[in-house]
């Protein structure tokens, strides 16, 4: 058996999981990252996706928004806005936070006119948005 | 001096008021532990939050293009005062103390010539306040219809106050509630949330390097607006837990008081029916000693 690493994955409302586990499937900003025992110490935020952790009792996947993700050698702390395991996750859901994005991407278009930043930032949420819908086929 | 039937009804009212009140303890002794339970249930995501804030303030803050939020906007003209009260009364003297601290402070900075703006969220705050320092009120967040307060609601706040910032409405922004002890204290305080104020990491957990994805700066300028929401999510659990907790008390108070007015008026009755039957006794006495 491979090295466990304390996994832990807490929304502001409550603990969801706290674990033993051997990997840590992470959704990050610049890209999915896998961590396991003895990543390097690394900080990351996080964009709406998949986070899929693997353990000694199995698999499990949960669909997280916004936060950031806290490595080190033995412990890995994901800290999301949202979380919500993936079994959990309806289409009502889903639909709320397309809906969210869009709206915060109509409003980015009103606001910044002229400026692509914001607007190219929201337009990418609500791509992730709806990508974790086809991903997880709601 | 009131008749028997008065006072019977005098004591029936006391002991309706007595239920009503003993049901009022323990329905707030119920909610408090929901809201104490919600409160611990958000701690680690806070501490954790602030522990990897204040290790990046650190890192970032002393740089010049240090994100507003943090560094602030260089002036403390403006004053943003963010009162956070319970939407409900009878909970002693919960909401007075919160309007109480935030006005001594709103009068402090008018002393200095500061310029005052107040947010209310929690409209027995807001009815304290107004008599006073009705011009300066911005707005009011209504959480009546809010059953159980979620990160949601605090999110909204935050997108409110994080709005205003942007406009250049405010400084300075800080919020009133009041923090939870225990059942009998809670402790109205102030906190300084914009420009952000993290405690300094202690010197040894600073000693792990971590690497940044995408860069210190992008993560901080993407993780104080989540920041400013975390804050008042643990300021609005705390006021739960509070307001609850001073209900349960101010309650339990009323409850023996009403207790001690029954024994007394009890006592009353009692001497006014026998003064009755003795007089009645003396009456009928005297009545055959005439015969």
């Amino acid at each position: 058996m491979a090295d466990t690493v304390q996994f832990d994955l807490v929304s502001p409302e409550r603990l969801l999981a706290s674990a033993q586990v051997t990997s840590v499937q992470i959704p990050g900003a610049d890209g999915d990252m896998t961590a396991m025992a003895g990543h390097a110490p690394t900080i990351t935020t996080l964009r709406p996706g998949v986070l899929s952790v693997e353990g000694p009792d199995g698999a499990s996947e949960y669909v997280v928004t916004g936060g950031f993700a806290e490595i080190s050698a033995d412990s890995i702390s994901v800290l999301a806005e949202r979380a919500i395991a993936k079994g959990d996750m309806t289409r009502e859901h889903h639909e709320a936070m397309v809906k969210e994005a869009e709206e915060a991407l109509s409003r980015a278009k009103e606001t910044f006119d002229n400026e692509p930043g914001p607007v190219d930032d929201a337009a990418k949420l609500l791509a992730d948005m709806v990508a974790v819908g086809d991903h997880i086929s709601v | 001096m009131p008749s028997l039937k008065d006072l019977k009804n005098r004591i029936e009212s006391v002991k309706s008021t007595r239920k009503i009140t003993k049901a009022m303890q323990m329905v707030a002794a119920a909610k408090l532990r929901r809201a104490q339970e919600a409160a611990e249930m958000s701690r680690p995501y806070t501490e954790r939050f602030n522990a990897v804030m204040s290790n990046l303030a650190a890192s970032v803050g002393g740089s010049d293009s240090a994100p507003r939020l943090l560094s602030g906007t260089g002036s403390d003209k403006v004053q943003l005062l963010i009162v956070m009260t319970s939407e409900r009364g009878l909970c002693g003297g919960f909401n007075a103390n919160i309007a109480k601290k935030a006005k001594t402070h709103a009068k402090k900075l008018l002393a200095e010539g500061k310029e005052v703006k107040i947010l209310t969220v929690g409209k027995k705050g807001r009815d304290q306040l107004k008599r006073e320092y009705s011009k300066h009120f911005v707005g009011h967040v209504d959480l009546t219809e809010v059953k159980r307060v979620g990160y949601a609601d605090a999110q909204g706040i935050a997108k409110d106050i994080l709005a205003r910032f942007d406009a250049g409405e405010f400084d300075v922004a800080t919020i009133f509630y009041a923090k939870f002890e225990n059942v009998v204290s809670q402790i109205p305080t102030a906190q300084q949330i914009i420009p952000a104020d993290f405690e300094e990491p202690e010197a040894d957990e600073a000693s792990t390097l971590f690497d940044y994805e995408p860069d210190e700066e992008a993560i901080l300028a993407d993780l104080l607006p989540r920041g400013v929401a975390t804050q008042i999510f643990s300021a609005l659990l705390e006021n739960g837990a509070s307001e609850q907790g001073a209900r349960m008390s101010a309650m339990d108070n009323a409850t023996r008081n009403a207790g001690e007015m029954i024994e007394d008026l009890t006592i009353e009755y009692n001497r006014s029916r026998q003064a009755v039957i003795t007089n009645e006794l003396i009456e009928i006495i005297s009545g055959a000693e005439a015969l």
